[in-house]
């Protein structure tokens, strides 16, 4: 078996007081691509922020181990240097940052954490064409600041871009999918199956069971209540595009009764 | 309508007495003696503005109230250190560079190269000698009654300023300088100076606009500048301010510009103790385009001010005015934004935004938009924000592995760049955004700016 890249084990989170996961496992390998789904409410977001460091969401208990360490342990900055990605549901506009400016102090923040020598201009444009031209998106994304004025497309295509110049062991995607049109769906989905290698591992989180007509999970988990309420193959994502996700919370909600 | 204040003008006139005895002012024109009179019987008659006065709320006077009032003399040729000029930060532009000292000019230390034909820049003393008519013709054409009354005490004790006449078609690449010093030679030493600039149709002038001292001291500056923009001509004008924390400057433009020019003025104010910049320009033509940017970065006891009124006279005209401050410990930025649609000014499309970013609890911020529109078919929005840092920026930056100092750094640094980013001319934009960079670093509350929760 590969190596384990991300563990969660009986995750309780919440925000505000509010409790919304509540006893999430989990366990990703090295070459595997996840898909959570689940209704609403259910606590995708929450997931992902938690995953990623944002300071408002509370863990009250469990443990997630990223790489055999401590991932609640450290701070935002510190999990990205470590390989940890999240691309955002919805990415900020930063006006004033400069696109090319903002992801090479990003990417050399990395390569400094991991021992490399840090890229210079001209190295680091070289590693962006390579970038752009495996992804099949055009330079205006580097010329402009920061997400500003993007297109709800655009500012998905730039998370993936992102993603492709960062090289992450572990990303997550937060409802990439959503708002998008099929044809930028395709090139997102495209972008992601070509960043799969086999020492990392993508967590896709979705609503829709469309993007993974695409994106080709090894395993489909159901979120619901807060909880990992099912898991399966592929097969599994089709069967709630045809049923809806209301089988899984009865089947849950009888499993849970004692 | 100015109101009356209760302050004692005795002491203006009383050193104006003595200011007008020197020889280089009894020796000039009647009509410029008469001129000077004017100009003060109009401070005397409209007064200091009082506190309640409602275009000075905000902006308390206090600070120059309190300073003797000492007018520097007329055609004074005073020195500097040579290395000041070779040092300060925007000596690397090329150009012609006049430099003013106390509020004169003086030619062995300025430079007249690089001045193409039909391009005429000179000492304004010295073409009231040389051309005294066309210099009345100009003076005050730009001011309106009700202006403020520092522009006409300024009438009363100018000693000197630019002249700059740019003819019809002529093209000036690299920008004219115009470098004020003031070295602080005593005690509310003030120097007032008078810039009369005029660009033909389809001309094109840039100008950078200094206000520096070369220490720290309690003087003052109290500049007007009148700037009359021909057809179609292209006018970028910078002016950056940064003088003693203890100085007062006041600064007076006013502008006339005509059918489809474009005109780009920008205010970079690091602030004195006192700094208000007042911008009245009419837009007399129809199709043009003006853009009022300014960036006011403020900290101690400072207060800036930027004081804008926007006319539109004409049809299909575009005002944009973008103005961020960055306030720091118990320092003020003041925002009035006054934009004047008339019934004539048909599809007027403008637009003003002032952001401010509060990096102490204790720093203010006072906006205070206002549109008066009397025209129908007309876009006018604006906008104004006070606060702190974007947390989801900062989480944004900082879930790509930049640390929590770097990324407020950026952002703080952003907030900045989209002002001087609207400079079009390269090398004045590269020269500012490296000086602001500086002076933001050397700032030791901007690695641990608060953020909003």
């Amino acid at each position: 078996m590969s190596e384990v890249i991300l563990e969660i084990r009986d995750l309780h989170a919440g925000v505000e007081g509010k409790k919304i996961l509540q006893g999430v496992n989990l366990t990703l390998r090295a070459g595997e691509v996840h898909a959570i789904m689940g209704p609403n409410g259910s606590g995708k977001s929450t997931l992902s922020s938690v995953l990623a460091g944002k300071e408002e969401f509370e863990v009250t208990a469990g443990q997630v181990l990223y790489r055999g360490q401590d991932l609640l342990e450290l701070d935002p900055e510190e999990r990205a240097r470590e390989g940890v990605f999240l691309a955002f549901q919805y990415p900020v506009e930063i006006p004033g940052v400069n696109s090319t400016y903002f992801l090479k102090a990003a990417l050399n923040e990395i390569r400094k954490h991991r021992g490399l020598p840090e890229l210079d201009a001209m190295e680091f444009l070289k590693v962006v064409k390579e970038k752009l031209k495996v992804l099949d998106l055009s330079e205006d994304l580097l010329r402009r600041p920061v997400n500003e004025g993007f297109s709800g497309g655009e500012k998905k295509r730039n998370e993936i871009f992102q993603m492709a110049v960062l090289e992450p062991t572990l990303a997550i995607l937060d409802e990439t999918d959503s708002g998008l049109d099929i044809d930028a769906l395709k090139v997102v989905s495209e972008g992601v199956n070509k960043l799969k290698r086999g020492d990392n591992t993508q967590l896709v989180i979705t609503h829709y069971q469309r993007l993974l007509n695409y994106i080709v999970p090894d395993q489909v988990h159901v979120l619901s209540k807060g909880r990992i309420a099912k898991s399966g193959g592929k097969d599994l994502a089709l069967e709630l595009e045809n049923r809806g996700y209301d089988w899984i919370l009865k089947e849950s909600a009888a499993s849970a009764r004692p | 309508m100015s109101a009356k204040t209760p302050i004692d003008s005795g002491p203006y006139l009383q050193e104006f007495r003595r200011w007008s005895q020197s020889s280089e002012v009894t020796r000039e024109a009647a009509w410029l003696k008469a001129f000077r009179e004017e100009g003060l019987d109009r401070f005397k008659a409209k007064g200091v503005p009082p506190p309640n006065h409602e275009d000075w709320r905000f902006t308390p006077l206090a600070p120059w109230l309190k300073l003797p009032f000492s007018a520097n003399p007329a055609g004074a040729r005073g020195g500097l250190d040579a290395g000041f000029l070779a040092q300060e930060a925007l000596s690397s532009l090329s150009g012609p560079t006049l430099v003013f000292v106390d509020g004169c000019l003086n030619p062995d230390i300025s430079s007249f190269q690089g001045l193409p034909e039909g391009v005429d820049v000179c000492g304004l003393r010295s073409i009231c000698e040389r051309n005294p008519d066309a210099v009345r013709e100009q003076l005050n054409a730009r001011l309106r009654p009700e202006e403020n009354p520092f522009a006409d005490l300024n009438g009363a004790f100018f000693q000197d300023g630019a002249w700059i006449r740019v003819a019809p078609g002529a093209v000036l690449a690299d920008p004219v300088r115009l470098v004020h010093v003031s070295t602080c030679p005593k005690a509310g030493a003030s120097s007032h100076t008078r810039n009369l600039i005029d660009v033909g149709e389809g001309a094109e002038l840039r100008i950078v606009e200094q206000y520096l001292s070369i220490r720290e001291g309690n003087h003052h500056t109290n500049v007007v500048s009148e700037l009359t923009v021909g057809p179609s001509a292209r006018v970028e004008l910078v002016k950056y301010q940064d003088e003693s924390s203890e100085a007062v400057h006041l600064s007076t433009l006013l502008g006339r510009f005509d059918r489809e020019s474009q005109v780009r003025i920008h205010s970079i104010s690091l602030g004195a103790k006192l700094a208000r910049n007042t911008l009245r320009v009419e837009l007399a033509g129809p199709e043009l385009e003006c853009v009022l940017n300014g960036l006011y970065l403020t900290r101690g006891e400072q207060l800036a001010d930027h004081h804008m009124i926007v006319e539109h006279l004409e049809p299909r005209c575009a005002s944009h005015e973008y103005f961020n401050g960055i306030l720091d410990e118990r320092s003020r930025g003041v925002f009035h934004g006054r934009i004047l649609v008339h019934p004539t000014a048909q599809k007027t499309d403008a637009k003003q935004t002032n952001k401010n970013l509060l990096l102490s609890d204790d720093a203010t911020a006072n906006t205070k938009p206002q549109l008066e529109i009397y025209a129908d078919d007309v876009r006018c929005t604006h906008g104004a924000t006070v606060g702190q840092l974007n947390e989801d920026s900062i989480f944004y930056l900082r879930a790509r592995g930049i640390g929590l100092e770097t990324a407020r750094q950026m952002l703080i640094h952003a907030f900045a760049g989209e002002i001087i980013g609207r400079i079009s001319h390269d090398a004045t934009r590269e020269a500012v955004d490296r000086i602001i960079w500086d002076h933001l670093e050397s700032n030791p509350h901007i690695a641990a700016a608060p953020s909003a929760a």
